[in-house]
């Protein structure tokens, strides 16, 4: 494996709330530069914390409470993430490290266009950029995702769903970023679109040489483009291999019945879908056998 | 039986301004009837009008042509049948991040239609009622959910509460727009079969817009596909997922992730340029 490009040692993260939340739990996880690592999970398990740890932007009531990152910068120098303010944690951001954010669709600035946005990071972060390499880098990016450079004149509200999610991933390669943390980038995207833009992100990666930490509920689809997949289960790293092995033989129980409770498309019905009884299945990790038995409606799935 | 139509739907935006303004046709002259008790699901590619029907469902956009029936009859514009309206027909909108108000807790979200439709008295009552909606999206312990405000929840968590809010009692319809997108495998399957149940006991028609083909085959019983504002299929779920006739459907099953398959599209990418 290549060498590392970032480092999470004994992360824990807490919401100081009433009661405290414990999100993130001693997670350890090393990123080498060029991977694609998965990380999957229930949701509300703590995914979209980590990576705000990770990224440096939690807000109160969020306090890490213990642990280190460290980023491996591409000239050899190792940058304390935890210690990082003011610009050098806004270089940090976007130039190093950037981040498509859970809820892409609604993170776009509502009362500028799409040019405007992209053209504001490329001036920020680009300062000597002439203009008019700006505006044909933010045509080229968003060709990159299969948005019709046309609709830079747009507005958020006048994009679909799945079309605000691929101008955050377009801004998100505007500036070619070591890393590139994606928080479930794709829920609005139809699977053909998906594909493309995934296959994009793939080629850009084996030119470039980025790392990737994409963060979904979906398994299937994870499997099909991790290199490693982390499982994290209420806060904690439970399982972590090899996109192949942990399809093959995945060790955890909770990785398991995830992996069986995918309903397939084409195969037999599985007897637990549409039942319209209970409030379904819940995976958990189980204490015993007896609790595993418990939820029987996970089993048979085709 | 009731139903809630739609009619030879249209929809167009203007877009751009000055000399580049154009018109954009979103909704293409699109039909189809939701019936009481069954499931019917809008696939498609993403930018072809499946949100504008759904938001034109909600009377958020008035048709550029075409329109909404509602047990065969119109909707008429004034402010009471509109709330009337409103009530029998819930929506999920697909960003649960815009379509909760920020200031207010859970809790307050949930009461809101539970007093409209004046089904409890008093304040216990309603708690009891939030505090059983939390529990059926399986948000628990109820009391913890229901203090937090949107913001301190995670993706799927919200998107919970959006369902719980459209569960409101009376309601007749529900159009949900990805309703379960950033749901995990287990806890999807558990508010479908929620839905499901809603069907089968009070009789709930469901528009269900979705990416996820699996779950639209197993939990519709029609499905509508949608290409650049056009239904280009459309027929019981079996059929269209098993048997696809029109070229995009073929085209969007083939896409769909399969385990089966891991480390291809890696791998594919991989050997393309090493070749090149
Ligand atoms: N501001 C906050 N205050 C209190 N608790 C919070 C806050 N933000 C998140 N939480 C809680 O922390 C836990 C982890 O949330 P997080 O958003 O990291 O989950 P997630 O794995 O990303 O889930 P999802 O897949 O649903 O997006 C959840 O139980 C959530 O309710
Ligand atoms: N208010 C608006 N002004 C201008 N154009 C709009 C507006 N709302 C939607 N559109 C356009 O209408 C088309 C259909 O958008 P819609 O949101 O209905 O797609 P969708 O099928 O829901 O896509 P997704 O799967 O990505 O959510 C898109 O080209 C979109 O840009
Ligand atoms: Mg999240
Ligand atoms: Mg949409």
């Amino acid at each position: 494996m290549s060498e590392p490009v970032l480092t999470a040692r004994g992360v824990s993260i807490e919401y100081r709330t009433a009661p405290v939340v414990r999100a993130v739990r001693d997670v350890s996880l090393t990123l080498h530069r060029g991977e694609i690592l998965g990380l999957a999970g229930e949701s509300g398990c703590g995914k979209t914390t980590f990576a705000y740890g990770l990224t440096r932007l939690l807000k109160p009531p969020a306090v890490l409470t213990s642990g280190e990152i460290v980023f491996h910068d591409r000239g050899g120098e190792d940058i304390d993430v935890t210690a990082l303010d003011g610009d050098a944690l806004r270089a940090f951001r976007w130039d190093k490290v950037s981040m498509v954010f859970q809820g892409a669709m609604n993170s776009l600035n509502p009362v500028i266009t799409v040019r405007a946005q992209i053209d504001d990071v490329l001036t920020t972060h680009r300062p000597g950029m002439p203009r008019a390499e700006r505006a044909e880098r933010a045509a080229e990016l968003l060709r990159l995702v299969d948005v019709d450079p046309s609709r830079l004149d747009s507005y958020a509200h006048q994009l679909s769903g799945g079309m605000r999610q691929r101008v955050m991933i377009a801004m998100a390669l505007a500036l070619e970023p070591q890393v590139m943390i994606m928080d479930e980038p794709t829920t609005a995207l139809d699977v053909v679109v998906q594909r493309g833009i995934l296959r994009e992100i793939m080629r850009l990666r084996e030119r470039l040489g980025f790392a990737v930490v994409f963060i979904t509920h979906d398994l299937p689809l994870l499997i099909e483009i991790s290199d490693r997949i982390a499982v994290m289960l209420e806060g904690a790293i439970v399982e972590l291999d090899t996109a192949e092995n942990l399809y093959e033989r995945p060790q955890h129980a909770y990785t398991q019945r995830l992996l069986e409770s995918f309903p397939s498309l084409t195969g037999e019905r599985g007897d637990f879908v549409r039942t319209g009884e209970a409030a379904g299945p819940v995976v958990r990790a189980p204490a015993s056998d007896d609790q595993a038995a418990a939820t029987p409606a996970l089993e048979g799935t085709a | 039986m009731g139903t809630l139509e739609v009619r030879n739907l249209v929809k167009d935006f203007r877009v751009g301004h000055g000399l580049r303004r154009s018109r954009l046709r979103a909704v293409d002259d699109v039909s189809f009837t939701l019936e009481a008790g069954k499931t019917v699901a809008l696939v498609g590619e993403s930018g072809s009008g499946k949100s504008t029907v759904a938001r034109t469902l909600a009377r958020l956009e008035t048709p550029s042509s075409g329109e909404i029936l509602l047990d065969g009859r119109p909707v008429s514009g004034s402010r009471n049948a509109l709330r009337a309206y409103r009530h029998e027909v819930q929506m999920v909108f697909q960003d649960p991040f815009a379509s909760l108000n920020p200031f207010h807790p859970v809790a307050h979200h949930l009461e809101r239609p539970i007093r409209l439709h004046g089904l409890e008295r008093n304040r216990e009552g309603v708690t009891a009622r939030v505090h059983e909606l939390l529990e059926r999206v399986q948000l628990t312990p109820a009391e913890t959910y229901a203090a937090k405000r949107p913001h301190e929840m995670s993706g799927g968590q919200r998107q919970r509460v959006a369902i719980a809010r459209a569960l409101a009692p009376g309601a007749r319809f529900l159009v949900a727009d990805e309703p379960v997108s950033m749901l995990d495998v287990s806890i999807r399957l558990g508010v479908l079969n929620l839905l499901a149940r809603l069907q089968r006991e009070e009789n709930l028609g469901v528009l269900y817009i979705t990416h996820d083909l699996a779950t639209a085959r197993h939990f519709s019983d029609e499905i509508l596909v949608m290409y650049r504002g056009q239904v280009v299929e459309r027929g019981p779920s079996d059929r269209v997922i098993l048997d696809p006739q029109h070229e995009y459907t073929k085209t969007l099953l083939a896409a769909a992730p399969d385990p089966a398959r891991h480390g291809r599209l890696r791998d594919e990418v991989r050997a393309e340029l090493a070749a090149s």
